[in-house]
């Protein structure tokens, strides 16, 4: 049992120590070496190579916030895996997306979701939106001599702030650097090509449904130009993984819902392949 | 001349016991009952952030009479016990029987330690199973010891007569409401066989739902939503007869507020009955 690390079976000191309401810091005293960032790494030449998560986009609306991500996780030009998850809740208001190395960010968001629970139990209240987006930066900050070697982790985090009543964005560097995004957002290896068709999509008074269709056709254009990204798979019923948060907390769409939004842009685009077209002037 | 007084271990142990005792004495009384879906905390509580019941993980809650400093210092150590087991290996891993083992121990090491004052504190660790049948309840009195309990469990300063008075009353597949107005009953008892009146406001009332959708089965019952299954107390008395036009009342009356509990969690997880830890 983990507790029990001495004869007497009582809790260790660090479990009865007052003072931190941080999983991490607790587990920083009790067992270092469970901490991704504690590690120590092996002298390598050269990158690792690891499955990597590609695209990952979020947009705001009056009243929430949709996080949403592709499905596909690449090792060079292989394809490792077509229906992975990168999209999570972090806590009832918040959720988190991940682009990067997938072993290490499926790690980092658990022990992010455990940290906010925890900090919940212990205190008896939540966090608030800027310190989970600031708990975030510091593990990512803590993964920074992997992410020398090529095994980087950068999400993307978006929540409703219940004080001010609505959605937040914010994206984070390698380093750990952490800025708030007005509009919309993406990281991942699509992003670029994502980034440019919300820029010429997005409006500030989208509906909910709207703000839907507005990040899959995001991530239809970074799986048309990206090759890390996939698209929609219609054959294996795959489909972007869509979330939404509002007052009313965290969603993530059926897969059901998932695949009509997707199916109805895909319908779309039989006729027009390069999308909807923004106007000239 | 300095030679120490005698004292056999026997004596020794049993002051520790009556300092314990007359410790958690102090404090009042908390009961824990089974109903038909799940497991309710009742206690008297003036205070509204320092909780004397709390979630330690998924199914498991907590709940403690007796000097808070000591008992707030367990239950931290629990939320990271449980918390740890769970990162470890899998959020099912964690058990109320695996808890309930490592406080035996802490417990008992402390009581028997000549070198600490023991804890003057008694603990109930209760786990909701998917049926009534898997629901788990401890009791962990200040030296060490565990008491698997069933149906109902009283600890604190009137424990022992709030005990039998619920013995003889509890029976199993209650309702919330029936199950809260037998807990409010059992406290409002006094020592010397008299009854007091306790408002609601100094009322503390958690509850394990298994029935919950969410992974988190424990919630704080607070404002309205007690006042409403106080107030279904009013319409009959099946506790004190069980007959079976009340029972079926009270039935109606406590599916009608579930469903609008449940309906209310959906839409707004931040109206007075979320998120869990607050209160």
């Amino acid at each position: 049992m983990e507790a029990n690390t001495r004869s007497t079976g009582r809790l260790p000191a660090a479990f009865l120590t007052p003072g931190s309401s941080s999983f991490m810091d607790f587990l920083s005293v009790h067992s270092p070496d469970m901490l991704p960032g504690k590690r120590s790494l092996p002298p390598l030449q050269g990158a690792i190579e690891a499955p990597h998560g590609t695209t990952i986009v979020a947009a705001s609306f009056p009243g929430g916030v949709v996080l949403a991500g592709d499905r596909r996780a690449t090792m060079g030009n292989m394809i490792a895996q077509r229906d992975i998850e990168k999209v999570f809740p972090a806590d009832e208001y918040s959720a988190v997306g991940i682009a990067g190395t997938a072993g290490l960010a499926v790690e980092m968001v658990k022990l992010f979701q455990l940290e906010l629970e925890h900090f919940e139990k212990v205190e008896g209240a939540t966090l608030s939106l800027e310190g989970k987006a600031n708990r975030l930066s510091t593990m990512i900050r803590s993964n920074l001599a992997m992410a020398m070697q090529g095994l980087a982790v950068v999400p993307l985090f978006a929540g409703y702030d219940v004080d001010r009543e609505k959605g937040r964005i914010f994206s984070y560097d390698v380093t750990g650097g952490r800025s708030e995004e007005v509009g919309y957002a993406a990281t991942g290896s699509g992003s670029i090509f994502a980034r440019g068709s919300m820029k010429k999509l997005y409006r500030d008074d989208l509906t909910e449904q709207q703000t839907l269709t507005l990040v899959v056709q995001a991530l239809y254009d970074a799986a048309d130009d990206d090759s890390a990204t996939g698209g929609p798979d219609v054959a294996r019923r795959i489909y972007p993984i869509v979330t939404v948060i509002t007052d009313e907390g965290f969603r993530r769409l059926t897969d059901v819902e998932s695949a009509e939004v997707a199916r109805a842009v895909l319908e779309r685009r039989m006729q027009e392949p390069d999308g909807p077209r923004a106007a000239l002037l | 001349m300095s030679t120490p007084f005698y004292v056999s271990p026997q004596q020794a142990m049993a002051d520790r016991a009556e300092y314990a005792r007359k410790g958690i004495a102090r404090g009042r009384s908390l009961v824990v009952l089974q109903y038909a879906d799940g497991i309710v905390f009742v206690g008297e509580n003036p205070s509204r952030a320092l909780h004397k019941f709390s979630e330690i993980y998924d199914r498991i809650g907590f709940a403690a009479a007796g000097k808070y400093n000591e008992y707030e210092n367990l239950r931290i150590g629990g939320v990271r016990y449980a918390d740890l087991r769970g990162y470890t290996y899998d959020r099912d891993d964690v058990t109320a029987r695996g808890l309930a083992n490592v406080y035996a121990q802490t417990l008992g090491t402390i009581f028997s330690s000549a070198a600490e004052k023991p804890y003057e504190v008694e603990l109930v660790v209760a786990e909701v199973g998917a049926l009534p049948e898997g629901d788990q309840i401890y009791r962990l009195p200040h030296d060490g010891s565990i008491v698997d309990e069933h149906g109902s469990v009283a600890v604190g300063g009137n424990a022992e007569q709030i005990s039998t008075f619920l013995d003889q009353r509890h029976r199993d597949g209650m309702t919330l409401a029936e199950a809260l107005r037998l807990a409010v009953q059992a406290l409002s008892r006094e020592p010397n066989g008299g009854e007091r009146e306790i408002p609601a406001d100094r009322l503390e009332v958690a509850v394990l739902d298994r029935t919950r959708p969410q992974q988190r089965k424990f919630k704080r019952i607070v404002g309205r939503q007690l006042a409403r299954l106080l107030e279904a107390d009013g319409a009959g008395t099946p506790t004190d007869a069980p007959s079976d036009d009340e029972s079926a009342d009270s039935t109606d009356t406590e599916t009608g507020s579930t469903a609008s509990t449940a309906s209310a969690e959906d839409k707004k997880p931040g109206g007075t009955t979320e998120p869990p830890a607050e209160g």
